[in-house]
């Protein structure tokens, strides 16, 4: 157990360890995920509300550290950043030169990591450098991270982990897993989850667990399981979905979605990315960059003659099969964690919940 | 030496007819050839016979100003050349040209024509087999027309 | 917890840098270069893969294997469609364009042992058939009969005409169509699946095709007919790529990564997705 004080001890032995903290901040009016130079940058006393096509913080009652869930940002920004340079190099005439970007200096501790968002990281570690090539950038990022999970006592109204068997709580992949308790004393549940988590608690002041503190941890994620404000039935997902490639509701949604790409910018584990060649204006130095691309533009099945997907239905049903349904043969796992960002941050509410679930309604009566 | 009714079946437009109706064909056929580079028939004239090919390629052709001589269709052998002998004003719409020395089976339009108002029977059962042919020659100019290989192809 | 890197150095984005040894005209907008490495050996393509091929400071693109060289140059038929084809057929002899691969599958050439083999290309769909065509001719005997029937839109749009004629002579049964021909085109004017016509096959035969997706789709019907089945079809697919490695997603059709699984498929794998509208 720690408590407040062992909260900012953590934070400063991960900084003298050389990890850049990272962590959710209050700015902008919104929770987001930003460098955390002290645990008082925490937003103490806030948390968020969602719902379809809105999201807004609110202030407690108490002053929990980690009252909320996910705002907009998840831990790809430092993964996966929507801008990266992969290499640059100089022309001579001859055959260039090419200096490969180092990764950051000092490595990240995530602190405040959410289940769902851990079993995003995972999905994406398999994307990424899980089959025959690596991504240097990612593997480079990725490697020695410091993972500071929290549990989620409180769900959000859109929130669908434990129907994606991501969460409430993390089981392992972890260095340390927080829960929280605000109640007559402010303190932490500390699980450890490896040598350098139980290496860097000796750095912070803490007491053993006892089976009170510890039953009333498990409560609290008992209780989040139950109050999930949404669910997915995911038994037999996928082959629905790709059985019904011309359902009507593809058309329906259609009318409703704008292709802004909003849910992939939001979503963790949405990875699609495109590659730009530059050159400076003197033709000697160039530059090739990775940046963030989403299957909602035309560009994304760009192929000479055009776009293989023009319409905005093919669009939103590509994203759709594929995060539920595609990502299984491509991957081997689900590419949706429940994390609930792309129903809040859709414009116009688009719940891919209540999309999956009308998609395998049957389309019996003639007036549906 | 094979008689006229065997060689027309040779074609597979009329792969498999009836002896019979197979006669009647042959009793509006002679043989004909042409050396390369003759033509068998011009846009425009009276289109009255039409050919069954044995040998050679024959090339259906037409002009355009500008262009010249587009050759729009080849026709190889056991194919038929020519249709607008089946319906009026029967005249031909194309140039017809002898690629390579050519052996065929010329076939009289009319004689044909007269033989099959008589007989519906044999009308009937050319009709099913043109009809055939022409389709799948519809098809095919259609995706001729698709123009396809400008771009988004394989490779 | 922490991943186990599988790190390469330099990483997979990064171009190996390649001379153009030489370079030629196919038709009005297709160009075939020939490319040797600056430094160490060249990569080692099967038929059917394909490299990614830098324009430095333009851009990069996916483009198959056509052929190799002396000294296992590589060999790429590129067709100008955009900004960084455009500059890839543009380089002149010297210049330096970077390669990245080889990646994906490969033209069955072993599975088709013993096997009618009918090669049926479309358009430019010839370009990644070539080493295909290469690899059966040189163990000949090791296959039945072989046929490669090639369509195009007119005389001119038909590449290495010059090996056409090298291959016939060479005892290959080469069959050509164009959609509209002029009196100097003596072969046959008409859509390519009428080259199936008289072609005779045993069971079960493999056939290789290349082209335009529609036309692929409509020869395969004429294909099964001729006695090849759908599980030894095998087309070579195309679509958006960025990284050829698997990790850009551009290149989804449905659950297949064409870069990494594919882009050589049997119709089986392919031929339902392909019927899906936009997918």
């Amino acid at each position: 157990m720690i408590r407040l004080d062992g909260l900012s001890r953590l934070v400063g032995a991960l900084q003298a360890r050389g990890y850049q903290v990272v962590g959710p901040k209050l700015r902008e009016g919104a929770i987001l995920y930003d460098e955390l130079a002290s645990a008082d940058e925490l937003p103490a006393g806030w948390t968020e509300i969602h719902d379809p096509g809105s999201y807004r913080v609110e202030r407690r009652d108490d002053d929990a550290r980690f009252g909320f869930t996910v705002g907009p940002h998840s831990w790809k920004q430092f993964l996966l950043p929507s801008r990266v340079r992969l290499w640059r190099a100089r022309v001579n005439g001859g055959a260039p030169e090419i200096e490969e970007e180092p990764p950051p200096e000092k490595p990240f501790a995530f602190f405040g990591v959410r289940s769902c968002d851990l079993a995003a990281i995972g999905i994406q570690d398999r994307v990424l450098t899980g089959g025959r090539y690596a991504d240097h950038d990612y593997a480079a990022r990725r490697e020695g991270i410091f993972v500071v999970v929290v549990d989620c006592a409180e769900p959000g109204r859109l929130c669908f982990c434990d129907s994606m068997g991501t969460g409430p709580s993390a089981e392992s992949g972890f260095d340390l897993a927080l829960t929280e308790l605000v109640g007559d004393e402010h303190r932490f549940l500390v699980r450890i989850g490896s040598e350098r988590g139980a290496e860097i608690m000796e750095d912070v002041p803490h007491e053993d667990a006892n089976p009170a503190d510890r039953d009333e941890a498990s409560t609290l994620v008992d209780n989040a399981r139950a109050s999930m404000g949404r669910t997915l039935d995911t038994e037999g997902l996928k082959e629905d979905i790709l059985q019904n490639l011309e359902h009507p509701r593809w058309d329906e949604v259609a009318d409703r979605c704008l292709s802004c790409g909003n849910c992939t910018l939001v979503c963790p584990t949405c990875f699609c990315v495109g590659v730009e060649d530059t050159a400076d204006l003197t033709g000697e130095t160039i530059e090739r960059t990775r940046v963030w691309n989403s299957c909602f533009s035309l560009d994304h099945s760009y192929v000479a003659g055009g776009s293989v997907r023009q319409s905005g239905r093919s669009r939103y049903r590509q994203w759709m099969t594929h995060k539920l349904a595609t990502w299984h043969d491509q991957f081997g796992t689900s590419g949706c964690v429940g994390c609930g960002r792309c129903i809040a941050w859709c414009p116009v509410g688009i719940d891919i919940t209540e999309e999956a679930a009308a998609i395998r309604e049957e389309v019996g009566d003639a007036n549906a | 030496m094979r008689t006229l009714d065997q060689v027309v079946l040779e074609a597979r437009v009329f792969a498999g007819l009836d002896d019979t109706f197979a006669e009647q064909l042959a009793g509006c056929s002679q043989t004909a050839g042409f050396e390369a580079g003759d033509t068998l028939f011009r846009e425009g004239e009276p289109a009255d016979v039409f050919y069954v090919l044995r040998r050679g390629r024959v090339a259906l052709e037409l002009y355009v100003p500008g262009r010249g001589e587009l050759t729009i269709e080849t026709i190889d052998p056991g194919s038929v050349v020519g249709w607008s002998w089946l319906f009026p004003p029967h005249l031909w719409h194309f140039d017809a040209r002898a690629v390579a020395p050519v052996r065929a089976v010329a076939v009289d339009g009319a004689c044909l024509r007269g033989k099959c108002e008589q007989d519906p029977a044999l009308g009937y059962e050319l009709m099913q087999r043109f009809s055939a042919v022409l389709l799948e020659r519809l098809n095919a100019t259609r995706l001729r027309l698709a123009d396809l290989y400008g771009g988004g192809h394989g490779g | 917890m922490a991943v186990e890197p599988l790190l390469v150095s330099p990483g997979p984005m990064v171009p190996e840098p390649y001379v153009v040894r030489s370079r030629g005209r196919e038709t009005a907008d297709t160009w075939t270069i020939e490319l040797e490495p600056v430094a160490g050996e060249a990569i080692d393509p099967e038929p059917g893969q394909f490299a990614m091929l830098t324009a430095y400071g333009v851009g990069e693109v996916p483009i198959s294997l056509s052929g190799r060289g002396e000294g296992g140059s590589l060999i790429h038929t590129i067709r100008d469609v955009g900004a960084v084809t455009a500059e890839l057929c543009r380089i002149s002899r010297g210049g330096t364009i970077g390669v990245r691969g080889p990646f994906g599958t490969t033209w069955p050439l072993e599975d088709a042992r013993g096997a009618d083999v009918v090669v049926l290309a479309g358009g430019l769909g010839l370009a990644p058939l070539r080493p295909a065509v290469e690899g059966l001719l040189a163990e000949r005997d090791s296959y039945g009969r072989v046929f490669l029937l090639y369509g195009a839109r007119t005389p001119g749009d038909l590449l290495y005409p010059q090996q056409l004629e090298d291959w016939r002579a060479e005892g290959l049964d080469v069959r050509l169509t164009v959609d509209a021909g002029t009196r100097s085109w003596l072969d046959r004017v008409g859509f390519v699946s009428a080259l199936l016509d008289d072609v005779t096959l045993d069971e079960p035969a493999v056939a290789l095709v290349c082209g335009p997706e529609v036309m692929m789709r409509v020869t395969i019907g004429a294909l099964q007919q001729r006695g090849v089945p759908p599980a030894r079809t095998y087309v070579s697919l195309e679509r958006s790529m960025s990284c050829g490695i698997g990790h850009c997603g551009h290149c989804q059709l449905g659950p297949i990564l064409i870069c990494r699984d594919g882009p050589v498929f049997t119709w089986d794998e392919v031929g339902g997705l392909l019927a899906v509208r936009e997918l």
